[in-house]
């Protein structure tokens, strides 16, 4: 699925320039031109990367952000290097959101030795510590316990960095989500829970999974703030999410974030894009609010991105893109005493 | 050298531990205020804050993986169940989270924490509450699994756990917590994954392991009254298990009888005698016995649960009919 940047696709001009003119840049010095390249690289890396599951380059299983790049972007653009993300197995957005280049994600994707997780972890196990992306994980709200280990570590420490801790709608009716943020409301622990709610989890739509739809709401059960915001509309997250990080660093107190949003793919490249459990006419409508478009129109509109511009950036970021596929190509196989290594670290006692 | 309990023991690894490194923390049920629900923290929130003796909600799933977050952001987690029973709950965080962390992230996070509770049954507790884990613990790799059965293994190992940059399983034992024995003053520590020779006899092997060890001894100093000498091998570690103690007492005496808390099934036992078949094939004079609990659930009446463990007599009988005098 290819998205025609150049298309007019918005229904109500006055309500999307309403939004987009929202927290403008700003903070971290991150400029509109930076968030749109951000995001364009998201969507052109995981066309590619459809394309290549296609050709039999990636296997297992792979799910695309195609749609949310306004949460990706829009959240990890005003985070510190010294912050932490975690995330589910929908990763590739926020990784390179987050600085991981595309190299080591295709090669990670590929399963070759220079991927991020050294081809041992796949589309599901993207990690850099570096900078303090701590994955990319499969069970289906594994990760928020693991989240809110890490806020305590950082009170512990008594650091003023925040954990955003990433996650979609149908996370919120585990276990392991309750347990985790009950004790984070308790602790008051420095951490923004995003819910990436796209209403779908999987194939089964949230009012048939969910016995209340405003999910946010459940943060009240945690003694929590919380907020819902349009996830296509970045500077809407923006603002949503720069409110969560003030209160995780001044008051060291955590925030449920719900962000309405839509993936304009499958659950995974197994699922139909539509068809089965949603159908087109709901994509279509969803995708007149394509985040990138919106953005797009709104820096055009405000004389900040000329129609080369935009070209000369999207050629860029797909010769970048390719580049990364040739590099992941080239890139050797683990070699095969691979197998054994970190399973444990070596230690002497 | 004082003579100290099994309880006392652990609460000293945790403090000197604690106060070598202040990574280090203690996390989980009633181990601050109620001093542990076994006592085995007493004394610790007082010495060091509540900050790094943790009182959680009754959340083992959450706080096990609270753990994991905290170790990947660079602490050194103790997270203790209150039994291992309970710490099923938190498997997903064990077996998903702590012991896959480093080979998925290709060598990026490891995993130093330990993850400590009561294993096995006590006295009449039921079903619910007197399962003994260790077979399911060591199937997986990327963890490590201690199951000491003395006040000085508890002692050095748990020291050891803590220092080990990698998620250690650490069985302890309800009916072990009052047990005494000599541990010194001195600091210690004991490596994982070696075995230790608790009695020594040519006659037959008894390989072993957590608070069947002690039963073990006391079949050893049993049968030395009827001239009959048996190797009492406790492994201390069954992930890795020291293969090597195991083959080197069998290889002396020609025959084992295996002795553990667990059911029979894919039992740890069952991976000693696999041991025993591939390296120590021509020295077997009889086959391998074991010893285990009976196949079924643990039953509450006090003469069923007796049936139903594995102990002394018991071994005895094992021990007389791999040597043919039964």
């Amino acid at each position: 699925m290819k998205t025609d940047m150049k298309a007019d696709k918005r229904t109500d001009r006055k309500a999307d320039r309403k939004s987009a003119n929202g927290a403008n840049g700003g903070s971290n010095g991150v400029d509109n031109m930076e968030l749109l390249r951000s995001m364009l690289l998201q969507r052109r890396f995981e066309e590619r990367t459809a394309e290549a599951y296609a050709l039999g380059k990636i296997g297992g299983f792979c799910h695309l952000y195609i749609g949310q790049e306004a949460v990706s972007t829009g959240s990890i653009s005003l985070l510190r290097p010294d912050d932490y993300i975690i995330t589910t197995y929908r990763d590739h957005g926020q990784a390179l959101a987050r600085g991981m280049t595309p190299r080591s994600v295709m090669s990670e994707l590929f399963g070759k030795v220079d991927g991020c997780s050294r081809g041992k972890g796949g589309s599901m196990h993207l990690f850099d510590r570096n900078l303090n992306f701590l994955g990319g994980h499969g069970i289906v709200g594994g990760h928020v316990p693991v989240g809110t280990g890490v806020g305590f570590a950082i009170k512990y420490r008594g650091g003023d960095q925040v954990c955003l801790c990433f996650m979609g709608e149908s996370v919120v009716n585990t276990g392991a989500f309750h347990e985790a943020l009950n004790m984070a409301g308790l602790w008051k622990l420095p951490v923004v829970y995003i819910i990436e709610n796209n209403r779908y989890g999987m194939g089964t739509a949230l009012e048939r999974a969910s016995a209340i739809h405003d999910i946010y709401e459940r943060g009240a059960a945690y003694n929590m703030e919380r907020a819902q915001c349009d996830g296509q509309d970045v500077f809407a997250v923006r603002e949503a999410v720069q409110a969560a990080l003030d209160r995780a660093r001044r008051d060291s107190a955590p925030t449920l974030l719900e962000v309405r949003t839509y993936r304009f793919m499958g659950h995974s490249m197994s699922d139909a894009v539509s068809g089965t459990y949603r159908t087109k006419a709901e994509l279509e409508e969803w995708q007149k609010r394509d985040p990138i478009v919106l953005l797009r129109m709104h820096m055009q509109e405000n004389g900040e991105l000329t129609e080369e511009q935009l070209q000369k950036l999207d050629e860029e970021i797909k010769a970048q893109v390719q580049d990364a596929w040739d590099f992941a190509d080239q890139s050797p196989e683990p070699p095969p005493e691979a197998l054994w290594e970190d399973v444990l670290v070596d230690t002497t006692t | 050298m004082p003579v100290i309990t099994y309880r006392d023991a652990l609460n000293q690894a945790l403090r000197e531990e604690m106060q070598r490194d202040d990574r280090v923390f203690l996390m989980g049920e009633e181990v601050a205020v109620y001093q542990g629900a076994y006592k085995v923290s007493k004394g610790l929130l007082q010495e060091f804050g509540e900050m790094r003796v943790v009182d959680t909600p009754i959340t083992e799933l959450g706080f096990a993986g609270v753990g994991v977050g905290a170790a990947m952001a660079g602490l050194r987690p103790v997270i203790e169940f209150m039994t291992w029973n309970f710490g099923v709950l938190a498997l997903d965080q064990v077996l998903n989270a702590a012991s896959k962390m480093l080979y998925m992230s290709g060598g990026q996070y490891p995993m130093p924490m330990v993850f400590r509770g009561p294993n096995g049954a006590a006295l009449q507790l039921s079903a619910q509450h007197s399962q003994a884990f260790e077979s399911w613990l060591a199937h997986m790799p990327g963890v490590k699994v201690v199951t000491p059965g003395t006040p000085y293994d508890a002692k050095g190992l748990l020291k050891s756990a803590i220092r080990d940059d990698n998620p250690v399983l650490f069985l302890e034992g309800e009916m072990l917590y009052n047990t005494k024995g000599e541990v010194p003053e001195a600091e210690y520590t004991i490596p994982i994954g070696k075995a230790e020779l608790k009695r020594e006899g040519e006659h037959c092997s008894i390989i072993t392991n957590g608070k069947m060890a002690l039963v073990a001894m006391q079949v050893a100093d049993q049968l030395a009254k009827e001239d009959i000498r048996v190797d009492v091998v406790d492994l201390r570690t069954v992930r890795p298990m020291d293969v090597e103690a195991i083959t080197t007492s069998v290889q002396k005496t020609n025959r084992a009888v295996v002795l553990e808390e667990g059911w029979e099934l894919a039992g740890i036992g069952a991976q000693v005698v696999d041991y025993i078949q591939r390296e120590c094939f021509d020295d077997l004079d009889a086959p391998v016995i074991r010893v285990h609990q009976a196949d079924v659930p643990m039953p509450y009446a006090k003469n069923l649960e007796k049936l139903a463990k594995p102990d002394a007599a018991k071994t005895i009988a094992a021990v007389k009919k791999v040597m043919y005098l039964d």
